[in-house]
């Protein structure tokens, strides 16, 4: 059996080298859906660090107990709990959010991030590193939401986190950019400038 | 012979525990969070209520004095084609107690998804004063102009009888200017809100 990664290799690894946007290619829906501004998706980022903490550090305690045939119903069953409760939360306390990430905060239950952490990290290694893993990935996913929102908010609507950067005389919305289209056209260009820098460095 | 400890029942013991609690955890939440969210969703058509009732210069005197409406909410129910559909509505007081207006909430299909709005209508029910989107999900761009206030102020002082939409400049009174590129999206606003209307005018008046 190989050796599992520590704590500290986890955690880095989840940001950049296997960002889950960029390398794994997973949690694709929210990234094309709640990019159009930044403070969506930085409430989706939230969400999900919320959800991928408890569910890594929950499974990582019982995963003792699991059994090989009935691991992801039980992995199942914590993601949709605390996914329950992130947006009942949301709809408490952060009301127009809550309105604005519409269906997106209750598919976080198949986002395939927050499965394959528990499938690949947590129900094979303690607390400590199934923590950090699920930081370090949410930092990672964080990141991905965060590039693709800025491009698309700024040149979309002239604006960043709500307030203008590109003033309204001389700025032309690009209404195209907040729109579905926008998301993958943003996506795609920053996928292939992301792959094509890491193919410049080897 | 077969072991018990084979038995499917057994075998998922810790689903079944999991469950249990993670279903106890969040009923409590429920509880908990469950009278705020309703509370809030209340607020926010409470909030709206003096813009859809009173005019610019009411408002802005109510503002100035600090002052809030006194809003009683009631549902009421009426019959349509034998089926009983509810309708929330929101009374809108003086402090003296006497009647301002009427905010209905209606909602039906629009262009791409359904369409809630608020209208706001006199003491009487005999005039709109204004209207205010609650939730759309029309095409971004065309049809999501429906929140603007550019094509809302159509419906100030639009008495209520069927509203048409035309596309070549209005010219009656019931006459609304379609959204360029969003015909259908101006329609559907217009159609939740002639057929809320057609329903409640009587039960309002009466009241």
């Amino acid at each position: 059996m190989t050796t599992q990664p520590t704590a500290q290799e986890r955690f880095l690894q989840g940001i950049i080298p296997e960002n889950p946007v960029y390398r794994q290619l997973l949690g694709l829906c929210p990234v094309l859906a709640v990019t159009n501004n930044m403070k969506a998706a930085m409430t989706m980022a939230g969400a999900v660090l919320f959800v991928l903490l408890c569910a890594n550090v929950l499974v990582s305690l019982i995963r003792g107990l699991l059994k090989p045939h009935l691991r992801i119903v039980v992995f199942t069953l914590v993601i949709a709990t605390f996914v329950t409760i992130v947006d009942k939360f949301l709809a408490a306390y952060m009301y127009n959010m809550s309105k604005a990430l519409g269906p997106y905060i209750p598919l976080i239950i198949v986002n395939c991030i927050i499965i394959s952490r528990c499938e690949i990290c947590a129900s094979k290694q303690n607390v400590f590193v199934a923590a950090a893993d699920a930081i370090g990935i949410s930092i990672g996913y964080a990141i991905s939401l965060a590039s693709i929102a800025t491009v698309r908010e700024i040149l979309g609507t002239g604006m960043f986190f709500g307030f203008r950067v590109l003033p309204a005389s001389v700025w032309q919305d690009w209404v195209i950019m907040v729109l579905p289209p926008g998301a993958f056209l943003t996506f795609g260009l920053l996928l292939g400038a992301t792959n094509w820098f890491s193919a410049k460095k080897k | 012979m077969k072991k018990i400890k084979d038995f499917y029942l057994v075998q998922a013991w810790l689903i079944l525990i999991v469950a249990i609690f993670f279903g106890a955890a969040l009923a409590s939440i429920q509880i908990v969070l469950g009278q705020k969210i309703e509370q809030n969703k209340v607020n926010e058509i409470k909030q709206r209520v003096p813009e859809l009732v009173l005019s610019t210069t009411e408002l802005e005197k109510l503002n100035a004095q600090g002052a809030s409406l006194d809003v009683e909410f009631t549902t009421i129910t009426v019959k349509k084609n034998n089926k009983a559909k509810s309708y929330n509505t929101y009374k809108a007081k003086n402090a003296d107690g006497s009647t301002i207006g009427y905010v209905v909430k209606a909602g039906g299909q629009g262009y791409a998804d359904k369409i809630e709005l608020l209208f706001g209508l006199d003491k009487n029910a005999e005039k709109i004063n204004a209207i205010y989107i609650l939730d759309q999900k029309e095409t971004p761009g065309l049809g999501n102009k429906i929140v603007t206030d550019k094509w809302q102020n159509q419906f100030k002082n639009k008495p209520t009888e069927a509203l048409e939409v035309v596309k070549t400049g209005a010219k009656n009174t019931n006459e609304i200017d379609a959204i360029t590129g969003a015909t259908i999206s101006s329609r559907s606003v217009c159609n939740i809100i002639n057929s809320a209307i057609k329903d409640l005018k009587e039960p309002l008046k009466n009241r």
